[in-house]
């Protein structure tokens, strides 16, 4: 049970907790994705824009979100500043 | 022409049975005609909630088998006239019957009848997509609670799959004081998560119990707010609009819950 308690000691209510762990369970049955595999995936990508663009790959945010009923693949990459080559 | 509504969950123990049998009276209350067919081959139990055990002689198998006719396994009700049950074999499996057995009971039952209830076995096995083959619509029963939530969610996934349904989601035994101590997922809650349509939220109600007791379903009680709750549901699938009920004496929780549904897909 919550209780004054766990507010005091900034425990988490467990109707958070239950919607949280729900939210990312259900994704991951709903893609059929285990997060190694979704890392496996994430490494993947970061290769092959990398061998385009210069990318930090510390900074790449790779993540699946839900949409209603549906999932999408978000990717967030940050571009390294490029400093164009000067001929001659 | 009957519309065939299968009820299921995914996960046992939500309360499914308890849904149909109560959905049942409600709508034979309302001057239905109605027959409910027991889909859980082996594990029977809607004669018994219904309060019917001891009428039984024919079962459904004993109708796709070719040993009585459809109407000598239709057993009435002691409450309406016009509300049959279909029982299921107790001494068979799920595999006594197909989905096309299914199709073919409830297609000689449609020019009958307003309604036929399917009340499916859990799991997403066999029983379960022979309860789903006739079905024009499909009523999904969760609980607010971890495990009923994520299997509800896989059965509405696979009904999705099959394209032909849009399933709606009853939240049954919502218990409002433990939401409002945030110790229970709200009915917004599993309605962000699932993202299907809702059409009823039942409280959590010792009466429901009380009325399995009895075999007597609580929705024939007039006082009962769980009866009241199934009672809503069996107005809104003929089509009526019924606002949600306000359980929550502040209401707003409701009024979000009405207004998050609006724009949400059906």
């Amino acid at each position: 049970m919550s209780s004054l308690f766990d507010r005091v000691v900034g425990r988490k209510r467990s109707a958070q907790s239950a919607k949280e762990r729900l939210q990312l369970v259900l994704i991951h049955d709903r893609t059929d994705l285990t997060p190694a595999e979704l890392d496996a995936l994430k490494d993947d990508l970061i290769k092959v824009i990398a061998q385009h663009i210069e990318i930090d790959p510390q900074a790449v945010q790779i993540g699946l979100e839900r949409d209603g009923r549906s999932q999408r693949l978000v990717a967030d990459i940050p571009l390294r500043g490029v400093t164009r080559r000067r001929s001659g | 022409m009957a519309q065939v509504i299968t009820v299921t969950s995914g996960k046992g123990g939500v309360g499914k049975t308890t849904a149909v049998a109560n959905l049942a009276v409600a709508l034979a209350a309302d001057g239905k005609k109605v027959v409910c067919i027991d889909g859980d081959i082996g594990l029977r139990n809607l004669d018994v909630v219904m309060g019917l055990e001891n009428r039984i002689v024919y079962d459904i198998v004993d109708v796709i088998e070719g040993r009585c006719r459809l109407r000598q396994a239709m057993i009435r009700d002691k409450h309406f006239e016009d509300l049959y049950l279909i029982p299921a074999a107790q001494t068979r499996d799920k595999t006594a019957v197909s989905p096309t057995d299914m199709v073919r009971v409830c297609d000689e039952l449609r020019p009958d009848y307003d309604f036929i209830l399917v009340d499916s076995p859990a799991g997403i096995e066999r029983g379960f997509r022979n309860a789903i083959a006739p079905a024009d619509r499909v009523l999904v029963v969760t609980n607010p609670e971890v495990s009923a939530v994520r299997d509800a969610d896989r059965v509405v996934g696979i009904l999705e799959a099959e394209e032909k349904y849009s399933p709606a989601l009853i939240l049954n035994r919502l218990n409002l004081v433990m939401v409002k101590n945030h110790d229970m997922l709200s009915a917004e809650d599993v309605l962000d998560l699932l993202a299907i349509q809702l059409i009823g939220i039942v409280p959590e109600d010792e009466g429901v119990i009380v009325g399995s007791n009895r075999g007597t379903p609580v929705a024939l009680e007039q006082k009962s707010r769980a009866g009241q709750a199934f009672r809503n549901i069996a107005k809104r699938m003929q089509g009526h609009t019924v606002p949600f009920m306000d359980m929550d004496k502040q209401g707003k929780l409701w009024d979000r819950i009405q207004r998050s549904m609006s724009g949400r897909r059906v």
